[in-house]
């Protein structure tokens, strides 16, 4: 073995970095700067993403609205995104990346992004920020949602009238009003065909884990449960329904195929008209910032692909409320509702606003157990 | 057939060229998956090797992703040196937000800004015990460290999340699982405005001279490691393997605390279920990597955070998948582990004896 | 009663699945072995196996693929780590770091992939009995196979030559070696054959026990498969046992919960975890004990010649 010495180590060591060097500067070449056009330079559209595209669930249903907005927008926009961003402190880096790249909205569409988002729109005032499901808005960012409880109580109404144990069973993620509202209105669609109906929940603590989550569904089934509904993000409640002889919804997107027999229907988002509507004002330059909620009657909830051995009056019955909620004959949240303590907590008549339906900590009567902390 | 012989002596050249042979093979490697993935593999280089630092903004990112794996990483350097086999960084870091978060919690907007040193030492602490558990059952119950400091990250993520969604959940924050987000005074200190680089990073440098001097100029430090490497041989000696455990666990676990306080009162600035973000992972290979040597795991520790930082710019602006980060980062450390054995092991053809 | 005899059958099923991952590195660790990157292989032969029922729609070409995957990273595994002497350790926690990562890399075209009807299981006549026949007889067969395999490999180890072979280059290399056995061929098919079973662990959750995939959905499962080697002591039947009761806490969880028992979910979802720690702490107590059972070349490399 040669004795190499201390000097030919570091003219080696030199070598192969200046060596690495000159590849990294060769590839650094910028990319040929298109040609001056008389067109203007479309607007270009960034998404942030908390799970993977291909999720069946949450994500997949913002990715397809990109898309729909690609069709309905053709060369005017340009669009991209980044999957799997942490909730975490790297938040904030992919957004100021996607800021320097020229982006002119940036959508990020989970909850947590919205320290992230606020802080980089703050040093970025010329970019418009869009946030899902947050509730923090500056004169550059504004806030979105959709009204899923709509299509929990569209599934309730099924769920009421599928059900022969009259156990009803919810695979919950994460204790925020939003999941618990949906939870609630659920059972309050089930009962308001079938009174006798109790739903049991069962928190995982996650949006996305589809083990878990098909561990939860079994737990609710083996509980006497023979309707699931779920408010987390994969398909694996369905699929576990399939393999167990029960029935149960899909949630967010259409997940019929995974789980044909089970499946009742899907309550599906349809990001579509609000980021249509978005990036129009964008280009429009009539962009305001402010808090939207949008429902059935916008066109961003949907009860889908219901079963064909549901009853035709509860499909006429699904119809109804759908077309009730579009022209406003028909509220969900309308008294009189009562807590699990008996109690009421919306008198007759009384039609709950936003405010209180965005701090729901109660559960109705007719679901067990309690609200986590 | 190609043989290995034990070399008389360990190889010099060896030593500093295996880690440079493991680069040079992961990036080939990682070329070759460019190109299978249609993608321009000197573009990819790109993102990985040169827009992490072409400019002060990127080297400040840079620093702020490698400050945590860093300080982590000294910490295991101790540990791994005895021979002790902690697994756990990540649970150790996670008690150390948890307890740092919940001295910042206690301030308000007129405490004194000497409260960042309360923090971090408190991180120190919460880490300290995490580890110390792990020492215990090792110490009396000869309970392997390595499953229990595994099983402790678990356990660890599950007090977080019973913290955050329970009774440190922020009143005013719509139920959501998070604490309210800290208050200014608890921030620490940046070192420079326009980036979020902090006083973290001079408490790694401190820490890695720090270390150096530990472990190669100190008895102690001798006694450390061979308390851990051949208990018998040290008990000659008048060595305790036993308080070599402990050392290693708390030196270990403080350090992962201290990067979990920097973490949570820096650029998180509030405790979410999210603060278990794999530091505790990342930084075994960086000390691996980094050979254990404090300088070493400097380079490496910037090294991994290349990778990082890398992985998420190929995501955006090349469409590549997230996952290329883990890919690299365990391609790099296999390369390294083969490479490695050209440090004591020769290689050469030895003809098929008769 | 109906609910426990489902309990019963959900813990059998969620115990399967650790099992077999266990008696893989058991095999392993007979042979003086440790192999840390069970999680990474778990991962990568779930994918594989997801990948083949896709392609090809039979379960069982995805459980050969699962053995293949994990025999193949087992495979890379050995070589470093029996015939370059690297350290087991190190070398194990960078598979399964390797493993997460490349499992999700590969699997990201396979996210929204559904695997045909699954079919149902029933042991004919005995699945009819009440309560017995849910609990115990209405499973896949791998559920029942592990159960064969456990007793065929308590065969194997203290019954048969070549298990006593396996189990002396655990407990003494070099005496092995001077008898004339290849310690380092052995111990790489024993890596190898560890390395296969915790394939079909992981091909048995992506095909049969979750049949979707996302990456990550081993959840830790290799690790607490590690774990119960060591608090078995190293013998197969208490691995089973210990299988399911690792499966019965996991699945306790839920059932509480649904039953709305008041116990915050955190400490539930903690319970295996401390589970794990406790009995490891009260098996290891007697240090004899496990000197008695544990392999005494475990974790320490060979080289013939040294």
């Amino acid at each position: 073995m040669t004795v190499l010495n201390k000097r030919s180590v570091l003219k080696i060591a030199a070598i192969s970095l200046v060596a690495a060097a000159a590849l990294v500067a060769c590839g650094k070449k910028e990319e040929a700067k298109p040609a001056a056009v008389a067109k203007a330079e479309p607007l270009k559209v960034a998404f942030a993403y908390v799970g993977p595209v291909g999720d069946g669930g949450w994500t997949f249903a913002h990715d397809n609205a990109r898309k729909a907005l690609e069709k309905e927008y053709g060369d005017k926009i340009v669009t991209s995104f980044v999957e799997k961003v942490p909730e975490s402190a790297d938040a904030e880096r992919v957004f100021r990346d996607l800021a320097s790249q020229g982006n002119k909205v940036i959508f990020g569409t989970t909850f947590g992004y919205m320290d992230p988002m606020l802080k980089v729109a703050a040093d970025n005032k010329e970019i418009k920020f869009e946030h899902a499901t947050g509730y923090k808005t500056a004169d550059n960012l504004r806030t979105y949602d959709s009204r899923t409880y709509e299509g929990a109580y569209m599934a309730g109404v099924i769920a009421g009238k599928m059900t022969k144990t009259n156990t009803l069973g919810v695979v919950a993620s994460i204790p925020i009003p939003e999941v618990i509202r949906n939870i609630n209105t659920f059972t309050m669609g089930a009962q308001s065909v079938n009174p006798k109906v109790k739903t049991k929940v069962v928190w995982i603590n996650e949006w996305f884990n589809p083990p878990k989550e098909t561990e939860a569904a079994t737990a609710l089934i083996n509980g006497g449960a023979d309707v699931l509904m779920q408010n987390t993000d994969s398909s694996a409640v369905l699929q576990t329904a399939e393999k167990m002889g029960k029935r149960a919804f899909g949630w967010d997107s259409d997940m019929t195929a995974y789980g044909p027999k089970a499946h009742l229907g899907s309550a599906v988002i349809n990001w579509a008209p609000y980021y249509i509507k978005a990036v129009g004002e964008a280009l429009g330059g009539n962009w305001t910032t402010g808090q939207s909620w949008w429902g059935v009657k916008e066109g961003a909830i949907d009860m889908v692909s219901v079963a064909a051995d549901v009853p035709e009056d509860t499909k006429k019955r699904i119809e109804e409320i759908k077309t009730g909620l579009k022209d406003g004959s028909f509220s969900i949240w309308k008294g009189p509702i009562v807590g699990q303590d008996g109690k009421e907590v919306l008198a007759k008549d009384v039609v709950a606003d936003d405010k209180f339906l965005g701090g729901i900590k109660f559960y109705v009567k007719g679901v067990e157990g309690k609200v986590p902390n | 057939m190609l043989k290995l012989e034990l070399r008389s002596q360990a190889s010099d050249f060896w030593r500093i060229a295996s880690p440079l042979l493991a680069l040079l093979i992961t990036v080939t490697l990682g070329i070759g998956l460019f190109i299978l993935l249609g993608k321009d593999p000197l573009r990819g280089l790109q993102m990985f090797f040169w827009e992490p630092v072409k400019s002060a903004y990127a080297l400040g990112e840079l620093m702020v992703k490698a400050t945590p794996l860093l300080v982590i990483a000294l910490g295991l350097a101790v540990c791994y040196r005895s021979n002790v086999w902690n697994i756990g960084a990540e649970g150790q870091f996670v008690m150390g937000a948890v307890v740092a978060g919940g001295v910042a919690l206690l301030a308000d907007q007129e405490t004194s800004r000497w409260i960042v040193v309360a923090i971090v030492l408190a991180g120190m602490l919460g880490g300290m015990f995490w580890a110390g558990i792990t020492a215990w059952l090792k110490d009396q119950f000869h309970a392997n460290e390595i499953l229990v400091s595994l099983m402790l990250v678990y356990v660890a993520d599950m007090v977080l999340g019973y913290l955050v969604y329970g009774p440190w959940k922020d009143p005013a924050g719509y139920n959501f699982p998070q604490t309210k987000t800290f208050e200014a005074v608890t921030q620490i200190p940046r070192l420079m405005s326009g980036s979020r680089v902090s006083v973290g990073l001079i408490l790694a440098l401190l820490g890695v001279a720090a270390v150096w001097i530990f472990l190669f100029r100190t008895r102690a430090g001798f006694a450390q490691q061979v308390g851990g490497l051949a208990p018998a041989a040290s008990r000659y000696a008048g060595f305790s393997s036993r308080k070599a455990l402990w050392v290693a666990l708390l030196v270990s676990g403080g350090a992962a605390g201290v990067a979990g306080a920097l973490e949570v009162a820096g650029p998180l600035g509030q405790l979410t279920p999210y603060v278990p973000s794999g530091y505790g992972f990342a930084a075994i290979i960086v000390a691996y990597v980094g050979r254990l040597h404090p300088v070493g795991m400097l380079f490496s520790a910037v090294l991994m955070s290349m990778f990082y930082i890398g992985g998420e710019l190929a995501q955006s602006r090349m469409g590549l998948p997230k996952s290329i980060t883990g890919v690299f980062q365990g391609l790099l450390l296999f390369s390294l582990l083969a490479c490695d054995t050209l440090v004591a092991y020769r290689l050469h053809w030895q003809s098929r004896r008769v | 009663m109906e609910s426990y005899a489902l309990l019963i059958a959900a813990t059998l099923n969620a115990g399967t699945v650790l099992a077999i991952a266990a008696l893989g590195l058991l095999i392993n660790e007979k042979a003086g072995i440790v192999n840390l990157g069970a999680e990474g292989m778990m991962l990568c032969a779930a994918i594989a196996g997801f990948a083949t029922v896709v392609h090809t729609g039979s379960d069982v070409l995805g459980f050969m693929a699962g053995m293949a995957a994990g025999a193949v990273l087992a495979a890379i595994f050995g070589v470093l780590v029996v015939y370059l002497s690297t350290n087991q350790y190190a070398t194990g926690l960078a598979l399964s770091l390797f493993g997460v990562g490349f499992s999700a890399f590969v699997g990201i075209g396979y996210v929204q992939e559904k695997l045909p009807q699954r079919p149902s299981f029933e042991v004919p006549f005995l699945a009819d009995i009440p309560l017995l026949g849910a609990a115990f007889f209405k499973h896949h067969p791998l559920v029942y196979g592990v159960i064969a395999f456990v007793l065929g490999l308590m065969w194997f180890l203290y019954k048969s030559r070549t298990g006593l072979v396996l189990r002396s280059v655990g407990e003494s290399p070099e005496s092995a070696h001077a008898l004339g056995y290849s310690v380092r061929r052995i111990r790489f098919c024993a890596v190898i054959a560890g390395g296969a079973l915790c394939g079909l662990s992981g091909a048995y959750i992506s095909v049969a026990y979750t049949p979707l995939w996302v990456e990550g959905m081993v959840s830790g499962k290799g690790w607490i498969a590690l774990a119960l080697t060591t608090f078995a002591t190293w013998r197969p039947a208490r691995i089973l046992l210990g299988a399911y009761l690792f499966g019965g806490v996991t699945m306790l969880q839920f059932h509480l919960q649904g039953l709305g028992v008041q116990v915050p979910s955190q400490w539930l979802s903690a319970l295996p975890y401390v589970a794990t720690i406790v009995v490891l702490a009260l098996i290891s107590r007697n240090p004899a004990w496990i000197r008695i059972n544990m392999p005494a070349s475990l974790g320490k490399p060979f080289q013939p010649g040294t």
